[in-house]
């Protein structure tokens, strides 16, 4: 059917079927072993084939298109893992967790954004980072830049270094260190995995850890884990970008930062049932 | 009444786009005509505009060819020259046709960039070739994502003396994937949220009803954060799938009469999806594979990957409807048309299968297929990633696995048909009739990783995004080159090379199957030998669309020795 075999070769002595049977029959064509002496690749040519024909003008701008158009895409997204109201006893809040990216495959600059406040209120404790992401292997993200709080009290800045990514058993994590512009050095720990009930009901587990390498009495902080936050949403994915949740989340400030706390006359624990919408776009 | 192909052109010349379909695949259509016309006109216009598409009872955009999806039938036969003129209708982007699986000068390819330069919009191109062989093929655009919005349609080239494969009728079957969402949010969504399309993964509710798997079983998936249930990537929760443009409910029917040898010429033109494809109550010739004949080998069942084309004969006796059965290799969905004597005769179309899940196999790692006196421990390494797999490739973020133990699976069913029962065909069954024109030995071994990262949405050939690549993969002209794939990932990648057909190395000698493009079964590996024998640049890519978006395509570059 393409030139070159128009049924015009010669008898078919090599076909495998047609040799004596006492001899093993030869191997032609694809059974045929490579040759003993295989050439190398040549070099790659400098030219481009199509320059010659069209011009290298003309091709130059496409050329560049189809190498951006096959993996050189920026693109973006912004996620809300938490976007709710927390409802406790006698008061009710408001509380987000959440970033935005923008980049191609490997390098992004990510900002993320997470507090929480009363109604009516300047936030408890808001936070904002902008940082530069680099993937560095198949399931993590090392980011690094800076950490501005904006929330009451002393407003901080901190350099920023962590890492994000997918464990295994596909729990989410991140991990980031902070170091203020005092030289307090803080961490943090954050972890959820999405236990899927139905192709579309999804409990999610969620833990965050802060931690301390020393008292930082004016932000009310002490020496070791400082605060712990546990959390339990049932989200529902309308779509996937749209999964209105209800919840329950208990945080509880621990050690020195209890006492800290006690020393206030504030609560050191306390849970709150959450209704929110987990959206990304 | 039947149109011919002189009526479809002056369709699209008047630029009267009131037909929502070409005639040849009108909703009941009585077939191609038994003899069709030389082509006297040499001259083809083809016209790329937006148009709605109107599937069930859902109105979507659509880019089609000639005011129709998928686009008009392009008749020709083997010998004429042919000058195809496109007409880019689109208002403000560039358009391409890329004639898949014709051989042709590498500058009539198609492919912006590789090729020409691309059809500005409001301008125009014409394509000029001598047809040098016969058979199915097909055509689509090669510029951006237009091709998932219906810029495709079929070919057909007859052949210059008498066809070997004899019939009575015919029928085009393009089979197709549509969706309402704009491709780049498709694309979009692919890289913001692995698994985003999926609606049938593992559930709890599952695992309590027992189904899927095991919890052992689950858990040692979730150490390795792979989702058996990851079989397409775009799904039947977006897609409608197509026959001839026409939705399941829509009802595309080819006629027949009771006892004749019907050719059905199978295209799969969908952007991302694999089809298995049966025709319930009746048996499948499979005569030919690619355009190219091979020895009729009768199935049940055939897998048709993106981009392959597969010719074969049924020869219905009774007096009933047909159901033409094309299900999403996920069993999200199915394309699905009949075949009946008389139209208005509904054919019933089978339930969903349930959904396959992937295997230790379609990772590259089934010791159990192994002859245990083969396997030496201390020369193995079965970590899911290890350098020493693939010393050669750069282990950075887009490459999640490599496959330690990848088998040759041409021998096999494609993923999820090895227990539908009944005959399937796999590609060992493809045996050219024709000899192949080079019987050399390869003076050359070239391998090629298909490597992925399924959590960040990266595909590419060695870990390098075309993107990142700057030279072509180099060849000699006329040199004969024995090429393995080897899949590192859990997904199936239809590669096809552009200007050439490849044999496969499945044991038939010198009767190897040609093929043009050639899905590598997770996990899997597969070797061809190629002669190198059409001067210039080609595109070789795979052709789920989104991959090759994604940077899954590089340059094959042939130039004569003497320059090498």
């Amino acid at each position: 059917m393409v030139p070159g075999d128009a049924g015009s070769s010669p008898a078919m002595r090599a076909g495998g079927g047609s040799a004596p049977p006492s001899t093993p029959p030869e191997k032609v064509g694809t059974d045929a072993p490579p040759l003993d002496r295989l050439r190398p690749a040549p070099p790659p040519p400098a030219d481009h084939a199509a320059d010659a024909v069209w011009g290298a003008a003309a091709m130059a701008p496409a050329r560049e298109r189809l190498h951006r158009d096959h993996g050189g895409m920026r693109l973006h997204q912004i996620l809300f893992n938490l976007a709710e109201i927390q409802v406790r006893r006698g008061e009710e809040g408001f509380r987000w967790d959440g970033e935005g990216w923008w980049g191609g495959d490997v390098n992004r600059l990510v900002l993320k954004s997470e507090g929480e406040a009363r109604f009516g209120r300047v936030a408890e404790a808001a936070e904002v980072q902008l940082l530069y992401s680099r993937a560095i292997g198949p399931y993590h993200d090392l980011q690094a830049g800076v950490r501005q709080d904006l929330g009451a009290g002393v407003r901080r800045t901190y350099a920023s270094i962590g890492i994000e990514g997918l464990a295994p058993y596909w729990f989410e994590t991140e991990g980031t260190v902070f170091v203020s512009d005092k030289g307090d050095v803080l961490a943090r720990a954050e972890a959820w995995y999405d236990q899927r009930i139905t192709q579309r009901l999804v409990l999610q587990p969620r833990v965050e850890l802060n931690l301390a390498a020393q008292n930082v009495p004016e932000q009310r902080i002490g020496e070791g884990l400082s605060t712990a936050e546990l959390g339990l949403r049932l989200r529902y994915e309308i779509r996937r970008e749209f999964a209105p949740y209800v919840g329950v989340a208990w945080d509880r400030k621990v050690g020195i930062t209890a006492d800290y706390a006690r020393a206030d006359g504030i609560a050191r624990g306390r849970v709150a049932a959450v209704f929110g919408v987990r959206g990304w776009l | 009444m039947t149109f011919r192909r002189r009526d479809i052109l002056k369709i699209g010349s008047a630029g009267a786009l009131t037909a929502c379909w070409p005639g040849w695949a009108a909703a009941v259509s009585p077939g191609l005509p038994a003899a069709p016309p030389t082509v006297n006109g040499t001259d083809i216009e083809l016209r790329i505009a937006h148009q709605m598409l109107r599937i069930g009872r859902r109105e979507m955009h659509a880019i089609g060819v000639n005011g129709t999806v998928p686009g008009p039938l392009v008749r020709l036969r083997e010998g004429q020259d042919v000058r195809l003129t496109v007409i880019n209708d689109l208002p403000d982007e560039d358009t391409s046709i890329h004639w898949h699986g014709v051989l042709l000068p590498f500058q009539m390819d198609g492919v912006p960039g590789i090729s020409f330069p691309g059809i500005k919009a409001g301008s125009r191109f014409t394509y000029r070739f001598p047809i040098r062989q016969s058979g199915t093929y097909w055509y689509h655009s090669h510029s951006g994502l237009q091709e998932q919005m219906g810029h495709y349609g079929p070919i057909v080239i007859d052949p210059a003396g008498a066809d070997p494969i004899g019939y009575d009728r015919e029928h085009v079957v393009v089979l197709s994937d549509h969706s309402p969402m704009h491709p780049h949010t498709i694309f979009e969504r692919l890289k913001q949220q692995g698994g985003y399309f999926n609606y049938q993964k593992q559930t709890l509710a599952g695992q309590i009803a027992g189904r899927d798997q095991g919890p052992a079983e689950r858990r040692r998936w979730g150490k390795m954060r792979m989702d058996p249930t990851d079989i397409s990537d775009v799904t039947g929760s977006t897609y409608t799938y197509l026959v001839n443009g026409r939705g399941p409910a829509d009802g595309w029917t080819g006629l027949f009469r009771p006892g004749e040898r019907v050719r059905l010429r199978f295209v799969n033109a969908a952007a991302m999806t694999i089809f298995n494809v049966r025709i319930p109550g009746l048996r499948m010739l499979v005569v030919a594979a690619d355009g190219l004949p091979v020895r009729p080998v009768e199935v049940d069942e055939f897998q048709i990957a993106n981009a392959e084309t597969y010719d074969v004969i049924v020869v219905p006796s009774e007096e009933r409807a047909f159901g033409l059965v094309a299900e999403a290799i996920d069993r999200s969905g199915m394309a699905f048309g009949t075949l009946a004597p008389r139209p208005g005769m509904p054919a019933i179309a089978p339930p969903l299968r349930h959904r396959p899940l992937a295997t230790m196999r379609d990772m590259g790692m089934d010791m159990a297929a192994m002859d245990p006196d083969m396997i030496d421990m201390s020369s193995m390494h079965m970590e899911m990633r290890d350098r020493r797999n693939a010393p050669a490739l750069p282990l950075g973020p887009g490459i999640q696995t490599i496959s330690p133990m990848p088998a040759d699976r041409t021998d096999e069913p494609g993923q999820g048909l090895a227990d539908v029962g009944g005959k399937v065909l796999v590609y060992t069954d493809l045996i050219a009739t024709d000899r192949n024109p080079d019987r050399r030995a390869p003076s050359r071994k070239l391998e090629i990783h298909l490597t992925g990262n399924m959590e960040r949405y990266m595909w590419a050939f060695d870990g390098r995004k075309l993107s990142e690549v700057k030279d072509p993969i180099p060849f000699t002209a006329g040199e004969r080159v024995r090429i393995t794939l080897i899949n590192d990932t859990m997904m199936n990648h239809p590669i096809h090379l552009h200007g050439h057909f490849f044999e496969l190395v499945t044991g038939h000698g010198d009767h190897a199957p040609r093929k043009h493009t050639v899905n590598v079964q997770p996990g899997g590996m597969l070797t061809f030998d190629l002669t190198a024998d059409a001067v210039g640049d080609w595109a070789f890519h795979c052709h789920m669309l989104y991959h090759m978006h994604a940077g899954m395509m590089q340059v094959v570059s042939v130039r004569p020795a003497a320059a090498a």
